[in-house]
């Protein structure tokens, strides 16, 4: 415990001389702010900040795993020789890169929404995008983590599959939803559709997103069957333990493989 | 000479005064009804007046219903006395012109399936005047049956029943001519206004909320008007029906949300104008159905979420110099043809530029996304809202239109809101 906390504080130490994270929290102030100050600065500027959120943070947090696992080759492989449980050594790295990364996401957002009095009008929806873009971080960055670890040696590939991953889940898996309620229309989908959306995390969350600001309303008796599933306990409960599911996977794979890689 | 003549003057003018009464009360009786007072019910003081009488209602409270008026009378509350209807029927049935009811609180009407039992039910009347009545807990509130002209002024009605099929309408004009609704508020009732075969109606500054269906209910009447009610949080919103030169302006309507509601549903209208209206969070904030020649000028359409539902049978109606701000969708469609012309409108989902610097996009706006006609086919797609993949389709879409409306286009969108 005290060589995770030992290697947390060194992480974070490093993180700071390195500006890259205040630049990365800065980046989302001013996002949020301009936003809030040109888009009428009602809660819906939220939706806005949300889609740049869904979009960004996942790219950013997965480019950031990655990029940590090649660039401190020689750093890891120093601490690897000490009398340090692999273990350990893998929690701390971890959380030492990835809260640090979700703490200048969480308060780069969340101070301009507090000068703007957000926070208070819509604090449920404030709290649920943050979280949300937390949760989002720590899932990419492990993800980061692993395809480092699986690539180690060869980062075009890993950096090619990084991107790929993040096209896929961002962009290309809802096109594939589509297609498929386009082609098998003629069936009830709402069950199907829901299960498909668990799936993928950045789908998930944008969909916890949506059915905040109620737009299920607009979905007329489509809306009502997905209201009923995420509205109720059990709906939000199985959102949120697919969540954490989805967070759990890459950490405990990341783990896997680095205590049984051949450094 | 000239005294004479001065005298004789004043000798005919007073001679004048002795036979104009001194004041219309000293023609028209007044009577009184109070609980502890010679006349304790409304109708024992109806059935003694004279046809011009004032009848003056003192505080207390009438258990009476059925009260039938067939003579010109002016019945006034004095501290608001309260009628009780029970539970049994009409209460006030007016069956005549010149009709005064006013500062009543009315309560409990019967409540029926086969028979429409109001608190004022009004039968073919003129010249009456229903003001500052309070109606609590009625089927039906004030009932207008082929009259003509008549005000309906300042009335509040309320009710409780939250199912559409057994609850009544708040002011239900049948068959009537020119009558004036104005600054009634209504809650609690199946329609809040319901006009059926009217003409050149008057509904003005009235407030109709949390109705079970809808806020007003406006269908085969000609050449209404009305202007700055608000409906806020009805079942359905508003619907107007089958009418032609109907001039809706200044209204507010919000916050009818819902999976079947509507702001404004349009339905065989013709002719009409629908100017500086707000709408603000409605589902569908304008739904029209085979309207045409309508002019919607001058509207705000913020934060619904379809501002304009359009069905291909309607046709040549105009979209001018509206704002259509942050809503979910701007304008939907079912057919990719198009006999409606946008034209001057904002845009906040706008995204091109002005460099002539007059004002209005250099580049045509198209409001219909690919989107939009994608839900109108499988509505589960609208799990996939907001996702980028949405986005980059819309995009591509509106840079080489393919299945959108080629036609539904603005092509001078305004750069900055109308105000």
């Amino acid at each position: 415990m005290k060589n995770l906390i030992h290697i947390i504080k060194n992480e974070w130490r490093t993180l700071l001389r390195g500006k890259w994270v205040i630049g990365y929290a800065l980046i989302f102030l001013v996002l949020a702010e301009s936003l809030l100050r040109f888009g009428g600065g009602g809660s819906e500027t939220l939706l806005s900040l949300s889609s740049v959120m869904l979009l960004f943070v996942p790219l950013v947090s997965m480019i950031y795993g990655i990029l940590y696992i090649y660039q401190s080759r020689e750093f890891i492989e120093l601490l690897l020789i000490q009398p340090v449980n692999r273990g350990v050594l893998y929690w701390g790295l971890f959380l030492g890169i990835s809260t640090p990364l979700m703490a200048a996401f969480m308060v780069g957002t969340a101070l301009p929404l507090a000068w703007h009095g957000i926070l208070g009008v819509g604090a449920a929806e404030s709290m649920l995008v943050l979280l949300l873009g937390g949760v989002l971080t720590l899932i990419f960055a492990s993800l980061g983590f692993v395809l480092g670890l699986l690539f180690y040696e060869d980062r075009i590939k890993g950096f090619g599959f990084t991107i790929v991953i993040w096209l896929f889940l961002a962009v290309l898996y809802d096109g594939i939803v589509l297609m498929l309620i386009f082609s098998f229309g003629h069936y009830p989908l709402e069950r199907f559709v829901i299960v498909v959306s668990m799936l993928n995390p950045i789908d998930l969350a944008r969909i916890m997103v949506m059915l905040e600001f109620d737009i299920s309303a607009l979905m007329g008796y489509t809306g009502a069957v997905f209201r009923r599933f995420f509205g109720t306990a059990a709906g939000s409960l199985t959102a949120a333990g697919m969540l954490t599911l989805w967070l759990a996977a890459p950490m405990w794979w990341g783990l896997r493989v680095f205590k049984r890689k051949d450094f | 000479m000239k005294n004479l003549s001065i005298l004789h003057y004043a000798l005919k003018l007073s001679l004048l005064l002795i036979f104009i009464p001194a004041s219309p009360q000293t023609l028209f009786s007044q009577i009184i009804v109070s609980e502890t007072g010679s006349i304790t019910f409304i109708q024992e003081a109806v059935d003694l007046a004279a046809p011009g009488d004032t009848i003056e209602v003192e505080s207390g409270t009438y258990k009476e219903w059925n009260i039938e008026i067939r003579k010109p009378l002016t019945l006034i509350g004095i501290d608001r006395p309260l009628v009780d209807g029970e539970g049994e029927g009409t209460i006030f049935s007016i069956h005549a012109d010149d009709v005064t009811l006013k500062g009543f609180d009315i309560r409990r009407t019967g409540r029926s399936y086969v028979r429409d039992y109001a608190a004022i039910l009004i039968v073919e009347s003129t010249r009456f005047l229903i003001e500052d009545n309070r109606l609590d807990d009625v089927f039906f509130g004030i009932y207008l049956a082929e009259t003509t002209g008549g005000v309906v002024r300042s009335n509040r009605i309320e009710a409780y029943d939250l199912r559409e099929a057994s609850s009544g309408n708040g002011i239900h004009l049948w068959n009537s001519k020119e009558a004036t609704i104005e600054g009634n508020f209504i809650t609690g009732m199946r329609d809040g206004i319901y006009v059926e075969f009217g003409e050149g109606m008057k509904i003005n500054g009235n407030t109709s909320e949390a109705n079970n269906r809808y806020g007003l209910h406006y269908m085969f009447s000609d050449g209404g008007i009305y202007q700055r009610n608000t409906f806020r949080k009805n079942g359905a919103g508003v619907a107007v029906m089958y009418s032609e030169n109907v001039d809706m302006s200044h209204n507010l309507f919000e916050h009818n949300w819902g999976t079947s509601s509507y702001g404004l549903l349009l339905k065989d209208i013709r002719n009409s104008t629908i100017e500086y209206n707000r709408f603000y969070r409605n589902t569908i904030a304008i739904y029209s159905e085979s309207s045409s020649n309508v002019m919607i000028r001058r509207n705000d359409l913020e934060l619904n979420g379809w501002a304009v539902n359009i069905k291909s049978s309607s046709a040549r109606n105009h979209f001018e110099e509206n704002n259509f701000i942050e809503n979910s969708f701007d304008v939907r469609t079912d057919s990719p043809r198009n006999n409606n012309h946008f034209e001057r409108n904002y845009w906040s989902a706008y995204e091109g530029y002005d460099l002539d610097r007059d004002g209005i996009g250099d580049v045509p706006y198209r409001p219909v996304t690919l989107f939009s006609m994608v839900t109108e086919r499988s509505p589960e797609s609208l799990i996939l809202m907001r996702s980028m993949f949405v986005r980059i389709l819309n995009t591509a879409e509106r840079i080489a239109p393919v299945l959108t409306p080629k036609t539904l286009v603005d092509e001078k969108p305004k750069m900055t809101r109308i105000q």
